[in-house]
């Protein structure tokens, strides 16, 4: 059984509640923080601990804190991303509702960290509950003297607020999420300048997501060294996987980092299998942003190694035969299912989320809507087929921010990976209609060359 | 004339003063949530209303209230049945429920029933992947929906008006 470091608590009776978390080791990591150690030693622990954010780019964490601008008499501002809205990713929401206190820790020593005076949680409106369990946390804390002025008799003061979003997926996209926070409509800004020289109201801000700043909690408490210690490579520490589709048993897991893919879906302590006894037919890995990857694949990388559940693990062949730890969302398809038509309602989902303010964008995803709809119905073309292809390849990389980069992979890696199960949607119009294409030779071994 | 509640205008202040002078903006999006907790949508009247308590131009309400797709523009029944149908969703049925769900109402998406009382939309993606089918109803997600939990929702939603007729 792995190291759990952020759930390992989850389990305990009334761990919502201030008096439980405290009494099981809560707020240790701010009482370090701001009693023995100055704002820079705690990034520095953040640096060395390797950890990467955990929203879904990975990039190194200490480092971006390390980009926020210090210019004398300008406030600087953590802003806490739970905008969680990629398809398959439900962990943050997993956090806030039944640790809410890790969260409310690791924002006050990440704040005073950056020199924050104020932190906002933006959260998506969605999660509408949810604000009343973070305010009630915030009110714990600051009962209690973490959240303030003066904390701990330091003379450090933290204010933290709850955001809600309206329902927008850019959102969860940094500067968009900062316009959103500004009270506008949620359209990404163009960078440079970056929000930690020109965040939020133009000052410096860090945004990060809610797992990210969770993990500095036991990142201080035990040491970057510690944490770095745990998985693999540049992949330390521990993440939260979201798990979902047709397993046995959906949910939110912590995973070192050091198990199989194979481990991941099969074991008794994860996903324990594929539900109803049907066969592993493909898996989106991380959010259904990143390339989708048929069974053969996903477990055995494409030198016939398996492939690890770590950022390296599921990159491992690249977009050729590779994917993505993205945000961690693990979308798994039994042999029953349609690849066509999953791709098209997350086509149909980016289309509704695009933002609008760039036309590959936002004309591109309402094309690719319109003939992934096509095919899944019978009406489709082959040529329809290389105009995806088309479409999504001239979607990628011209766009301000990311979604376009999301929009189009999810596409690019359905028809790479099962074009002759979009081919056969062509060719039989109507039995597509009656039934699906089935496992067909997706599970098959993978043809490893071997050196001569 | 629209008007908060007198609850509701203790809650602005308390909202404003949680951004930095001057930038009362941020205000916006929670002030729209109230509103619309309070008339269940939002009119041009009430949006004008919120601009004039932020000190905004009425178009600067209208541009957000347009963008983000929890703003009700138009009336809304009682209850809102909004089906998740993203990918995670339909690989666990979705599509059923989303059936069921119209031939028991006999409205279909976007729709209200006659007496008022439930409107049905479906919605991308609401983070709730693991706990699939699922709906958001009001400010609460029901989640592992089957055709019988649909029952007992409508059931208890009918139940509930007729006790409050």
């Amino acid at each position: 059984m792995g190291r759990k470091l952020l759930l390992e608590k989850a389990h305990v009776e009334g761990i919502r509640y201030y008096d439980v978390y405290r009494r099981e080791g809560g707020y240790r990591s701010v009482e370090k923080a701001l009693k023995s150690m100055t704002p820079d030693e705690v990034t520095e622990e953040v640096k060395k601990s390797g950890l990467r954010g955990r929203g879904g780019a990975g990039f190194p964490t200490g480092m971006k804190w390390s980009f926020l601008a210090k210019p004398e008499g300008v406030p600087r501002y953590l802003v806490v991303n739970a905008d969680e809205s990629e398809p398959g990713t439900f962990k943050d929401r997993y956090l806030m509702e039944f640790i809410p206190h890790i969260l409310i820790e690791g924002i006050i020593t990440s704040s005073y960290a950056l020199g924050a005076n104020s932190a906002y949680i933006y959260i998506r409106g969605e999660y509408a509950w949810i604000p009343d369990i973070l305010e009630q946390a915030i009110a714990e804390a600051k009962n209690n003297g973490w959240l303030g002025k003066n904390i701990l008799g330091t003379g450090y003061n933290l204010e933290v607020y709850v955001q809600r979003g309206g329902g927008a997926y850019i959102c969860g996209e940094e500067t968009a999420l900062i316009e959103s926070l500004e009270g506008k409509r949620g359209n990404p800004r163009i960078k440079p300048p970056f929000p930690a020289v020109k965040g939020l109201w133009d000052c410096p801000t860090v945004v990060n997501n809610v797992e990210t700043i969770a993990a500095v909690v036991p990142i201080i408490n035990n040491g970057g060294d510690d944490y770095a210690k745990i998985g693999v490579g540049r992949s330390t520490g521990t993440k939260l996987m979201s798990a979902c589709g047709n397993i046995n048993k959906p949910g939110v897991y912590e995973i070192d980092m050091t198990i199989s893919v194979e481990e991941f879906i099969f074991s008794d302590e994860y996903c324990g299998g594929i539900a109803n006894g049907k066969r592993l037919k493909a898996c989106i890995p991380g959010g259904s942003s990143v390339p989708i990857l048929p069974a053969n694949l996903l477990l055995k990388t494409a030198k016939g190694e398996q492939r690890m559940m770590h950022y390296e693990g599921l990159s491992d062949g690249g977009f050729a035969t590779g994917s993505m730890m993205g945000s961690g969302g693990f979308i798994v398809l039994d042999e029953d299912q349609c690849i066509v038509k999953h791709t098209y309602t997350l086509a149909r989902f980016y289309r509704h989320e695009s933002c609008g303010q760039c036309s590959p964008c936002r004309e591109g995803t309402g094309w690719m809507e319109k003939i992934l709809w096509r095919l899944e119905n019978g009406q489709g073309k082959l040529s329809d087929i290389d105009l995806l292809v088309d479409i999504q390849s001239k979607i990628e990389g011209n766009t301000i921010c990311p979604l376009g980069d999301a929009a189009a992979w999810p596409v690019a890696a359905a028809i790479r990976h099962f074009r002759d199960e979009f081919e056969w949607h062509v060719n039989n119009p109507k039995e597509c209609l009656q039934r699906n294409y089935g496992l067909a030779h997706y599970a098959d071994p993978i043809h490893v060359p071997t050196p001569a | 004339m629209v008007q908060f509640s007198q609850e509701n205008l203790a809650k602005v202040e308390e909202i404003i003063a949680r951004y930095p002078e001057g930038r009362q903006k941020s205000a916006l999006m929670p002030l729209l949530h109230l509103a619309q907790e309070q008339w269940g949508w939002l009119s041009a009247e009430t949006m004008d209303y919120v601009a004039g308590l932020l000190k905004l131009e009425p178009i600067e309400v209208y541009e957000v209230a347009t963008f983000y797709t929890m703003y009700n523009l138009k009336p809304v029944g009682k209850h809102v049945f909004e089906v998740c149908h993203t990918g995670p969703c339909m690989l666990r049925g979705s599509d059923d429920i989303l059936a069921y769900i119209k031939e028991k109402l006999g409205i279909g998406v976007g729709e209200t029933t006659a007496d008022g009382l439930f409107t049905l939309k479906t919605a991308e993606c609401l983070g709730a992947c693991g706990y699939a089918p699922m709906m958001q109803m009001g400010k609460y997600y029901k989640e592992h929906l089957t055709k019988e939990k649909i029952d007992r929702i409508i059931e208890e939603c009918r139940t509930q008006a007729a006790a409050n007729n």
